[in-house]
């Protein structure tokens, strides 16, 4: 898959939640990139030297318009908040190897916690697609954090666990229902405690699991090997080029 | 269109550019960015005798105009580039330079005579200058006794061309390059990575796994041009200028200052195309100040 440096025009820039921002944008030129769910672009920031590894969040029918879900959280992500349509945002992209694509017998769960519930959207519109059965299970600390409830539901069945049980079950999402279905294959993306705990969860049920990290890193090539994470055997390996999304049994988590 | 060829020792390049170590992988990671026949040549990633893990995560902040690395030399060792890298790195289209480490002189001296042996390999650039492993590299670097004792060792072990990477975190830079001149260096290449440390106040921890790490980007560039600048009265030897240069007008003030060639390193993190503009730059540079050659401005500074 051939990785590009693109300039993308801004289609729209909105601010649904406090915090953070949904971009939605088109190549200037040509045409996007073919892309798959899990991998992420390198945006390059008006607020800071390096860019940022920005997970897809959607890539629209037709493959020309690419949506990103932005945390802004530092110097480098809190400059996304000042664009608006019709502004440039330079992206190198597709980064990455993505989500597996799973076999027609199995049966997906997705799970996403904060920010992480990002590009569990692109891989759900692909099973989708594919006619595959699967389900999100989004988790949040309260209901307004939920981001993008409404595009989900669009997409799939949606299962929501809240902290403070203001929406859908109380509590942590290993702690939801929805693990009790049976199915084969969990995809997660999120904060590295609730990833930890799912992988856990799937492993003793019997699932595969795939997680997705978000290590700080700068080339996102694997060029500088800063972005590195331990693996079962005692390796490091770059979690842009190997990952960002690896078998949760690869990895040094137990 | 003018000449842009330049030589360092018996390594001839065909543009003063090459990629920096560490931040260009093996020239292959960056193919879908740039045309490397365009490029003078790549420096690929510190290679040392055995594999070595490097440090652990995180090993990379950012600070102001610039980031703090503590990779701490990851790679696979020498076997496994002679082995596996080098049958994909060969035929590339550039010159391909070795960079070389080691914890010990022995190990330099090893290291450099395996990839003398190797046929498309024409130089390597021994790092006497690593910020990042407490055994070896700068340690060799900051003195100027470890750093001709090294060099001494390695150039009877590695008859092609001789580059040795200096570091930054010295008192007298020119001392050194002296020193290593006098054994029988072709090159030096500087600065490597100024020693630099990062702190979370909110969380009141170090932000790098060892604590400290090398700075490098825009932020170091005015040392660096200093350095070259002072390095480049005080040998004969061509100097190899690198720090953060980000621009094709950054790569010309270094060889105004005096450097031979260029070396590109954290610019391709954020323009993974960036070396090859920086070519085109130069030559843009040379056809409207109506210069012929590349060599007419290396250290013509008019004052």
């Amino acid at each position: 898959m051939k990785k590009e440096i693109l300039d993308l025009q801004i289609a729209e820039a909105t601010s649904p939640w406090e915090g953070f921002v949904l971009l939605k944008a088109e190549p200037t030129e040509g045409a996007l990139p073919e892309c798959r769910p899990g991998q992420f672009a390198q945006l390059r920031t008006g607020g800071a030297l390096l860019r940022r590894p920005i997970s897809i969040h959607n890539v629209e029918e037709g493959g020309r318009r690419v949506w990103f879900l932005v945390q802004a959280v530092g110097r480098g992500t809190r400059w996304f908040q000042t664009l608006k349509a019709g502004d440039c945002l330079n992206a190198v992209m597709p980064l990455g190897n993505g989500f597996g694509m799973p076999g027609s017998g199995d049966r997906v769960l997705l799970v996403g916690g904060g920010v992480g519930v990002a590009p569990l959207l692109f891989q759900g519109q692909r099973l989708r697609e594919r006619g595959i059965p699967f389900a999100f299970l989004l988790g949040a600390r309260s209901a307004d954090l939920l981001l993008q409830l409404e595009e989900f539901r669009r997409v799939g069945e949606v299962f929501v666990a809240t902290e403070d049980g203001s929406a859908g079950e109380c509590g942590l999402v290993t702690q939801h229902s929805a693990f009790a279905a049976p199915y084969t294959l969990v995809q997660t993306c999120g904060p590295t405690p609730m990833m930890r705990a799912v992988a856990r969860l799937a492993h003793e049920q019997g699932m595969r699991c795939e997680v997705s990290l978000e290590n700080r890193m700068a080339c996102g090539v694997g060029a500088c090997l800063c972005c590195v994470t331990e693996d079962r055997t005692g390796h490091n390996r770059c979690v842009c080029t190997d990952g960002p999304v690896f078998g949760a049994e690869e990895l040094n988590w137990d | 269109m003018a000449d842009l060829k330049v030589s360092i020792g018996a390594l001839e390049l065909r543009n003063p550019v090459m990629t920096a170590s560490g931040t260009f992988g093996y020239g292959l990671e960056f193919q879908d960015f740039v045309d490397l026949s365009e490029l003078g040549g790549i420096v690929v990633k510190g290679t040392t005798l055995r594999p070595r893990e490097g440090n652990p995560y995180p090993r990379m902040a950012e600070t102001a105009s610039g980031m703090l690395n503590c990779v701490g030399l990851q790679n696979k060792g020498v076997d496994y580039f002679c082995e596996h890298i080098y049958p994909e790195v060969k035929d590339l289209p550039t010159q391909v330079v070795v960079n070389v480490s080691g914890s010990t002189i022995e190990d330099y001296a090893e290291t450099a005579h395996r990839i003398g042996e190797l046929e498309r390999i024409p130089a390597i650039e021994l790092n006497i200058s690593c910020p990042n492993v407490r055994q070896g590299g700068m340690a060799f670097g900051v003195t100027s006794q470890g750093a001709a004792s090294v060099v001494k060792a390695v150039r009877r072990a590695y008859p092609k061309t001789l580059i040795v990477k200096l570091s930054p975190n010295v008192t007298d830079i020119a001392e050194i390059a002296r020193a290593v001149e006098a054994e029988g260096a072709d090159a030096v290449s500087l600065i490597n990575t100024l020693m630099g440390m990062a702190i979370d106040a909110e969380r009141r921890r170090k932000v790098l796994s060892i604590g400290t790490g090398g700075l490098s980007g825009p932020a170091v560039k005015p040392v660096a041009l200093r350095m070259v600048h002072q390095v480049s009265k005080a040998v004969g030897i061509p100097v190899v200028g690198l720090g953060g240069i980000m621009s094709a007008t950054d790569a010309v003030e270094f060889l105004l200052a005096g450097a031979t060639a260029v070396e590109i390193g954290t610019a391709n993190f954020i323009d993974p195309g960036v070396s090859t503009k920086v070519v085109r730059g130069i030559s843009e540079y040379l056809a409207r100040h109506g210069f012929s050659s590349v060599r007419e401005i290396i250290g013509a500074l008019e004052n």
